[in-house]
Formats: C-alpha cells, sequence, structure tokens
C-alpha cells in the first residue's frame, strides 16, 4: 500500500534527517520526496510504499504523529486514494 | 507523485475549512424480518441489524484513520417499520429494538421508524402513524419520518392534519428534553429512498439487501473558495463552487466505496449535500454572505441560495458513480451558526425560509416555534412545504419544534450537532378550518407548466 506522508513544521536542521530514520525504523520505504519551505514553514511530501512496514497502518500513524511531536514537526500519513481521488479526474 | 499544492490544499481543507464526511449510513433491508409473532420479529430485526451493521463504527474509524479525513456519523437506516411491523402490530417493541441495536453498535441514529402514506393509509398504518409520540420518545436514537405527499399523487391531507398532532405529542412527551423527540420526527413530501441523513434517512422497498450511502459535507471549504473570489461576478463564483463541490464529493465518492467493500455492502451513492454543523466556519448562511448578502435572509438569498444549490449537483454529479438522496444544500436553522444568528437578528424569518426551500435541499428544518403553536397550525405549516415540494416535483421536508412554554426569542439548546436555536415566530392568522377538512389535494398537472 502507498501512502502519503506530510511533514509541517518549523525549519530546523535535521528534519528530514530524523524523519528519515523514524521511516526506516518502522521499515517503511521511501519512494519519493518533495520539500520546499513555505515563508519559512519546512514542508516536506513523501510518497512511502508500507509493503515493508513492521507495524500496521492504525499504529504507524500514531507514532508517526507522537515522534513529530518530539521533533517539533507536525507528521500525518494518509492512504494515497484521497489525494488521488480529489484532484485527479 | 502529486503535486505538494493539492495535497497541502487537501489538508488545509481538513485543518481548516471543515472539510469532513458527514456520514456513512448503511441502509438494510428488514423485510425477511416480518413476522406475525411480535418477539420473533424483534429477535430477527436485532439479529440481522447486528449481523449486518455489527462493524460499521471501527469500520467508519478505520476509514477516517487511513484517510486522514474526519468520518463524522455513522448510522444505519432499514425498512420502513409500518411495513415491517405490520403482522403483529409490535411496532413500538421494534422501535426499542433498534434503539438496544444503535446503543450497542455505537451509531448515533437509526432511521426507518417511518410509513409511506402520501395516498391514503392502511388501518395498520394508521395505528403505526399513532404509535410514533411513544416510540421516539422512549428510544433515544431512533428517527422517524412520514412521507405525506408526492407529485405523482398529491398530497394526503388527513395524514397532515394528524402529524400536526404528532409533533404536538411529541413535544409534550418529551418537554422535559427540549422537545427533543421532535428533532426525530420529520414529515416529507416526496422522500427518497436512499437518503443517508438523519432524521429523515429509511430503506426504502426498492433498495437492496445492505448498502451504503454517503452524505458529504463541506460548507467551510466552499465558504473558503469563494473568499478568495472577491470582485468576482456570479458566473465565476458558479464555477468556483462547481470545481469545490467536485473535490468534496470525489471524497465521499471514496469512503463510500472503500466503507461498502469492508462492510460486505453495495455502495448505494452520495448525497451531494453541503450540511453545516453549528461549528463556526461550517455554514451555508456564511456561503450566502460571502457572495454578497449582508446577512442571510435578505432579498436576493434566494437567488444566491439557487447558484449555490445548482452548482453544487453539477460539480458534484461528475465526481461520483452514482449520485441521489437529497442532494442540495441544507439550511437547518439550529445546526447553521449563521441561520442561528439571522434568525437571532430577526433577519431570516420562516417565510423567508420558506421561499428558499423551492431551490435547495430539503425544508423547514430544525426550526424552534412557540409552545403554543397549534396542531392545525403546525399541519398548515407542513400542508405548505407538501405543496412547494409537489408541484415543484422537488423533496420537501418539515421538522418543527414547539417547545412547550417557549416564546418568541426564547433560545433553545439542543446540543451537539442538532445545536441550539431561538424561537421564531409564526403567523396567528387561523388555518384549522382548512386542515380539519382533510381529504387529498390532488396531483398537480404535469403539463400546461406556467
Amino acid at each position: 500500500m502507498k501512502a502519503i506522508v506530510t511533514v509541517l513544521g518549523k525549519d530546523k536542521v535535521g528534519i528530514i534527517a530524523d524523519v528519515a530514520i523514524i521511516m526506516k525504523e518502522f521499515g517503511v520505504n521511501i519512494c519519493d520526496i518533495s520539500q520546499t519551505l513555505m515563508q519559512g514553514y519546512f514542508t516536506m511530501i513523501m510518497l512511502v510504499d508500507l509493503e515493508t512496514a513492521t507495524v500496521d497502518f492504525e499504529t504507524l500513524r500514531k507514532e508517526l504523529a507522537a515522534r513529530g511531536m518530539e521533533i517539533g514537526v507536525d507528521i500525518r500519513i494518509q492512504h494515497q486514494d484521497l489525494f488521488d481521488s480529489m484532484h485527479k479526474i | 507523485m502529486l503535486e505538494t499544492g493539492d495535497i497541502l490544499e487537501t489538508i488545509r481543507m481538513v485543518d481548516d475549512q471543515n472539510l469532513d464526511v458527514r456520514t456513512i449510513t448503511l441502509s438494510l433491508s428488514l423485510l425477511d424480518c416480518a413476522s406475525s409473532d411480535g418477539k420473533e420479529a424483534e429477535k430477527k430485526v436485532y439479529d440481522k441489524i447486528m449481523r449486518r451493521a455489527g462493524k460499521l463504527v471501527q469500520t467508519g474509524e478505520k476509514l477516517s484513520g487511513e484517510l486522514g479525513i474526519p468520518i463524522v456519523n455513522k448510522r444505519i437506516s432499514v425498512t420502513p417499520i409500518s411495513i415491517v411491523g405490520s403482522p403483529s402490530g409490535n411496532y413500538v417493541g421494534l422501535a426499542k429494538v433498534l434503539d438496544k441495536a444503535a446503543k450497542e453498535i455505537g451509531v448515533n441514529f437509526i432511521g426507518g421508524y417511518s410509513a409511506l402514506v402520501h395516498k391514503s393509509m392502511t388501518d395498520a398504518e394508521r395505528a403505526f402513524l399513532e404509535t410514533i409520540p411513544e416510540a421516539i420518545s422512549e428510544t433515544d436514537m431512533v428517527c422517524s419520518s412520514v412521507n405525506v405527499a408526492s407529485t405523482r399523487s398529491g398530497i394526503n391531507m388527513d395524514a397532515v392534519a394528524l402529524m400536526g398532532k404528532t409533533v404536538k405529542e411529541l413535544a409534550e412527551r418529551t418537554r422535559n428534553d427540549r422537545a427533543i423527540g421532535c428533532a426525530k420526527f420529520v414529515v416529507f413530501a416526496n422522500a427518497v429512498e436512499d437518503n443517508p441523513f438523519m432524521a429523515g434517512a429509511f430503506t426504502g422497498l426498492g433498495e437492496g439487501e445492505a448498502t451504503v450511502n454517503v452524505g458529504v459535507s463541506g460548507p467551510g471549504v466552499v465558504a473558503a473558495a469563494l473568499k478568495a473570489c472577491k470582485g468576482k461576478d456570479l458566473t465565476e463564483i458558479a464555477e468556483v463552487i462547481k470545481r469545490t463541490a467536485f473535490k468534496i464529493t470525489r471524497a465521499g465518492q471514496l469512503v463510500g466505496s472503500k466503507a461498502a467493500e469492508l462492510l460486505g455492502a453495495k455502495f448505494g451513492i452520495v448525497d451531494l449535500s453541503l450540511a453545516p454543523t453549528p461549528a463556526i466556519g461550517d455554514s451555508v448562511a456564511e456561503i450566502l454572505e460571502v457572495m454578497g448578502l449582508s446577512s442571510v435572509g435578505g432579498h436576493g438569498t434566494t437567488a444566491a441560495l439557487a447558484l449555490l444549490n445548482d452548482a453544487v449537483k453539477k460539480g458534484g454529479v461528475m465526481a461520483s458513480s452514482m449520485v441521489g438522496g437529497l442532494s442540495g444544500a441544507f439550511i437547518p436553522v439550529s445546526e447553521d451558526a449563521g441561520m442561528i444568528r439571522a434568525a437571532r437578528n430577526g433577519k431570516l424569518t420562516l417565510s423567508k425560509l420558506e421561499a428558499m426551500t423551492a431551490v435547495c435541499s430539503v425544508g423547514l428544518d430544525m426550526i424552534a416555534v412557540p409552545g403554543d403553536t397549534s396542531a392545525e397550525t403546525i399541519s398548515a405549516i407542513i400542508a405548505d412545504e407538501c405543496a412547494i415540494g409537489v408541484v415543484n416535483n422537488k423533496t420537501t421536508a418539515v421538522r418543527l419544534i414547539p417547545v412547550p412554554g417557549g416564546k418568541v426569542g426564547d433560545e433553545v439548546d439542543f446540543g451537539g450537532l442538532l445545536g441550539s436555536a431561538p424561537i421564531m415566530p409564526v403567523s396567528d392568522v387561523d388555518s384549522s378550518e382548512f386542515i380539519r377538512r382533510g381529504g387529498i389535494i390532488p396531483a398537480p398537472l404535469h403539463s400546461l407548466k406556467n
């Protein structure tokens, strides 16, 4: 299953590294990354593959939210289908 | 890879603009649960609901977590109990079983304590209608609806007269709980069989075994999109609404089809609705005000609402494989912060609301009226709404709350999504002789349409 991970927060050194380590820890494969700064706000979108994930989706969602809090960013994961549905005809 | 802007737009819609799926409603046929033994019917109804809908709430929560979009309500609608219960006459017993099943499953409403009497009523249906106040006041989750008129058959004024009394009795029986019984009872013209919204959801006789119908929402998303349209003309406004409605509806379609798969049911329809909540920023009234009205209820409101309603449908139709239900902007007064404000200020009146119902879904909805409003006056209000629905070939409905002891200007708080409302004045003209005549207002001509 493919999912979209969104990371939003105040920019600082090492966010990508921190998030990548978390992904590795849960066996989540990063397929694509797009990252930018919007008015000083760190904004990263990742397409990830959960085929090799070591935990179920709900656990991963909660873990990412909690770990995001620790490093001071908002991390959420959502099924890719929602975005495909809303933005592709 | 998706565009970053598109992803962030969706997240903003959910976080800041109250985008949600308002309800996934599992529509269940109970036709195979009828029995001449009342206890046997109760057992069959309970077993079937628990078997088919037992996982509804956890399915909704799972989907909400995976997709990252709130699914506010999970609900069940069933075959009209006037039909399922007629062999035994154990209608109230079945209502209590529906209530029990709804509580155990964790849904917040179960609809279908209903009857279809738009042309005439059988002895069994008359007996059923008389049980509505008892059944609704003695249960918490059960919703009731009665169809009293249709474009094909006209308006059953005997039923209309009875419904005024039913509303009053419901108010009286639940007087210690803000007449909450009336919020769970709706009278329809041209009721639809696949409506996912309460209080009017029931499973029509043309429906299948188990079907998931979805109601979308998103007034806040439309209002936010229109706020970015300063200086644009109404043609462009309609275009923006269409594009926004498309996206909202796609989310509903996705949730509905996934829910159906998980529940082993068929996917039914997406109801293209803009359903408000009392939350700030989730108001249909606000959309009309963003279009340029200083308050909803003023002249121009009906035109603005007609534009909104039509554009929502045009945008939504292409976004979903199957569209149905009530499909239109809802204007429940107590459930919409903008409507509440306008009603409080005297800018929004019952007459204007009646005009608005001619161009949108659904009718005079969640309106608190004085406690001394007579049953005949309530029936007359129902008759007027039915006439609008029957002549214009659309669904209309009435859900009025005559608050016992309540006077014009008093505030009533129904709690939660039902919101709060100021008691609005009704006309003091006596219409009782008209209502007491009974009979049928014949179906209108379908030609000579001027």
